[in-house]
């Protein structure tokens, strides 16, 4: 278990932060837009999924089962082609579609929380995949072909237009996000999380409630997917079923495996990895007869996640730290553990 | 699964005082053909609501069918037949989860697949115009012999168990007891499948043409007629393959086998069985079984991109239900899958307000309800 040993120190989040924050003024505005914002919102709902999996050792796949629900809340609860006819401020639909999401998230949590490892993968699938057929079941709030033309609140201005309100707005989300996370984890609350994670049968020995702590720590994922689910409904201006599906699911699975599941700041790395992928890897993409192209970039994806899986289980971060432990352990000589991110942290090594 | 090595895990206990936690575990190891039935003690709120569930569940079906019969039978039946398909798919997933704790999310994958190579070998040796390749029009004009729809069944069937045994053998052989991995490679797995099948397939729908010879349509008493390739051959595809699992299983030195690997796999292995053979075969037959239900759907349905997502869904949800593991709790599953699905497709119509559209919130609901009693399935039994 390393998840809490190695964090971010304050000097180096500073200058990542500082970086971000340059960013317009050094890239172009697609770049800012496609690459960066968007690597915002997929690395928050790739962080409500790293959240659960590294600090409560649930992998949970219903993470854009919930940013489905808080997006197409909103999108309904707003002025909007398609959808409810309701139109209420963008602020106060904002707040309503996290709350119903966050609903959602508790009672989805209280149905898998019982179900731990492997169980709780495929419950929490089964949701995501559930929500995806509900929404394009139930065209009153879908619409035919999604919600389109969705009102946004004028702090983000015209995205189309000027990308850069939409990128600070979406930034300091995911910074608020990423040091709520990170001090959440070094609560009570937090402790106990990891607790349970690691001895879920002490825990209870010792007078927590493992079900319920479970619980509470999904529902509080399920905001922070929720906070991902409006930023991509301001972000595309629309929703619609299909961007909800099992596809993207697994996006988000790839995201966050791609990043490390045992680190935070993983999920950034991942979705900065997956749109830089998303957008460049068909310039370069060998057209191979049927196998291989532009078109293909969801093989390309899924090779990508294998390779990733099948050699370095921690992701991108777990990759960093073994090199870095590597030259550390030259360096130093031999400490007397190295810490290696195993699979056993999150769902592996079931010797029953 | 972080704790499961140390402790048995209990995921039942806390939060639920109707559900007694200890006992219900207690009961589980006993075995899972005991689990689930004959225990009236510890009826807990949960219980009682979903058991008032499905008393209002009941009621209204009895209402809905005394109304119109002959509509509830057709619709029963397609509930059935539905059922028939989910298990022979699910049965295969269940099958590779009970042995090695290998959840294969590829198996949507190889089903769909399954299902196209029959189409490919029907389009490409048995129609007689074969020339133009694939026919978009398709239906009715060509003559199809029994060969050619068996002939295609048997070869998918087997070329997809070789693709099952050698996704086995070269991506999870050797990280054997690490599910999350394995299932995170099975899901690359499937996402590289799905996007080749849509580049060598196309995105339209096709489907499997039946035999010629074989009639439409049968009569059953009532005045009711049903369609035979649903009502017959998908129905007693399934209740064979259930019938040979079950002997398969309880009756075989494999089966032995295969039940001793599912309660411990060390020990087996420490006796001088190759479990590593025993391995490959049990993911030999889930693979032939989802790419036999592949064949038998494409026929049945349809074969489009996203049938593979729906029929992982359909096994997760059945395996969810039935317990993971289980050959009868994949059946109960089934039926429960099928049959709610059918029902909810026609009978969620409350005066003037059609709700149909609303019926995968009550497939959702028989997922909550199960699992609001029992976590691990009807026949689930902790890993």
């Amino acid at each position: 278990m390393t998840s809490s040993a190695g964090r971010m120190s304050w000097p180096v989040l500073a200058a990542v932060v500082a970086a971000a924050a340059l960013a317009p003024f050094v890239f172009t505005d697609f770049f800012v837009s496609v690459i960066l914002t968007k690597s915002l919102w997929l690395g928050l709902a790739a962080a409500s999924l790293i959240f659960l999996s590294a600090y409560g050792g649930m992998v949970s796949l219903a993470q854009v089962g919930i940013y489905g629900v808080a997006g197409m809340a909103y999108a309904n609860l707003v002025l909007a082609d398609g959808g409810s006819s309701a139109a209420w401020s963008p602020w106060v639909a904002t707040i309503a579609a996290i709350v119903i999401a966050g609903v959602v998230g508790l009672g989805f949590g209280a149905i898998a929380a019982r179900s731990v490892g492997i169980y709780f993968l495929m419950i929490t699938l089964a949701f995501s995949v559930l929500v995806y057929y509900f929404f394009s079941q139930v065209t009153q709030l879908s619409g035919f072909g999604g919600v389109n033309n969705v009102d946004l609140p004028s702090l983000v201005g015209e995205p189309g237009q000027d990308p850069t309100r939409l990128y600070y707005t979406t930034l300091i989300a995911a910074l608020m996000v990423f040091l709520g996370l990170r001090y959440i984890s070094r609560t009570p609350f937090g402790l106990a999380l990891q607790g349970l994670r690691d001895e879920p049968a002490r825990m209870r020995a010792l007078g927590f409630n493992v079900t319920r702590h479970r619980i509470l720590a999904f529902g509080l994922a399920a905001l922070v997917a929720a906070v991902a689910g409006v930023l991509s409904v301001w972000y595309n201006r629309r929703i619609t079923p299909g961007s909800i599906n099992l596809a993207q699911t697994i996006d988000v699975l790839i995201i966050a495996v791609i990043g490390g599941l045992y680190r935070l700041e993983g999920a950034w790395v991942g979705a900065l990895t997956y749109a830089l992928l998303d957008n460049y890897s068909r310039e370069w993409t060998p057209t191979v007869g049927n196998v291989l192209g532009p078109e293909r970039f969801n093989t390309i994806l899924g090779i990508v996640f294998l390779v990733i899986v099948l050699l370095s289980p921690g992701g991108l971060m777990g990759l960093w730290e073994r090199a870095r432990d590597f030259f550390d352990t030259r360096r130093r000589g031999p400490p007397g553990a190295v810490a290696t991110p195993s699979p056993a942290g999150a769902g592996g090594d079931t010797k029953s | 699964m972080s704790g499961s090595s140390h402790t048995p895990l209990d995921p039942t206990a806390g939060g639920a005082p109707g559900v007694d936690g200890s006992e219900d575990r207690a009961e589980a190891d006993l075995g899972a053909a005991d689990a689930g039935r004959g225990r009236l003690g510890g009826w807990g709120p949960q219980r009682i609501a979903v058991a008032a569930l499905a008393v209002v569940v009941l009621v209204w079906l009895i209402v809905k069918a005394s109304e119109d019969l002959r509509q509830f039978v057709v619709v029963s039946l397609n509930g059935l037949t539905l059922a028939a398909l989910f298990f022979v798919v699910a049965s295969g997933f269940t099958l590779i989860f009970g042995l090695m704790r290998v959840v294969n999310m590829a198996h949507g994958a190889l089903y769909l697949l399954g299902g196209y190579l029959a189409l490919e070998m029907q389009d490409a040796w048995f129609t007689e115009d074969s020339g133009l390749g694939l026919s978009l029009s398709g239906a009715g004009t060509g003559e199809y012999s029994l060969f050619g729809w068996v002939v295609p069944l048997l070869l998918a069937t087997a070329i997809i168990g070789v693709i099952g045994v050698v996704i086995q053998q070269v991506f999870l052989r050797w990280n054997q007891g690490q599910d999350l991995r394995q299932a995170l490679i099975t899901i690359a797995l499937s996402v590289i499948f799905a996007d080749q099948m849509l580049a060598a397939f196309g995105g339209i729908s096709k489907d499997i043409k039946a035999p010629s010879a074989w009639p439409e349509s049968i009569a059953l008493p009532g005045d009711v007629r049903f369609g035979f390739f649903r009502g017959v051959v998908v129905l007693g595809a399934a209740v064979l393959i259930g019938l040979g699992l079950w002997w398969l299983i309880t009756r075989t030195r494999f089966g032995k086998i295969v039940r001793a690997g599912v309660d411990d796999r060390d020990m087996v292995s420490a006796l001088g069985i190759n479990v590593q053979l025993v391995f490959a075969a049990a993911f030999l037959l889930g693979a032939l079984l989802a790419g036999l239900g592949g064949v038998l759907g494409g026929t049945m349905i349809a074969l489009a991109p996203g049938e593979d997502t729906s029929f992982l869904l359909n096994s997760l949800i059945v395996v969810i239900i039935g317990g993971m593991g289980s050959l009868a709790g994949a059946a109960i599953g089934a039926v429960a899958l099928g049959l709610v699905d059918a029902y909810a497709d026609v009978y969620l119509v409350f005066g003037d307000t059609d709700l149909t559209n609303y019926s995968i919130l009550v497939t959702f609901g028989l997922l909550v309800a199960v699992l609001a009693v029992r976590p691990l399935g009807l026949f689930g039994r902790p890993a």
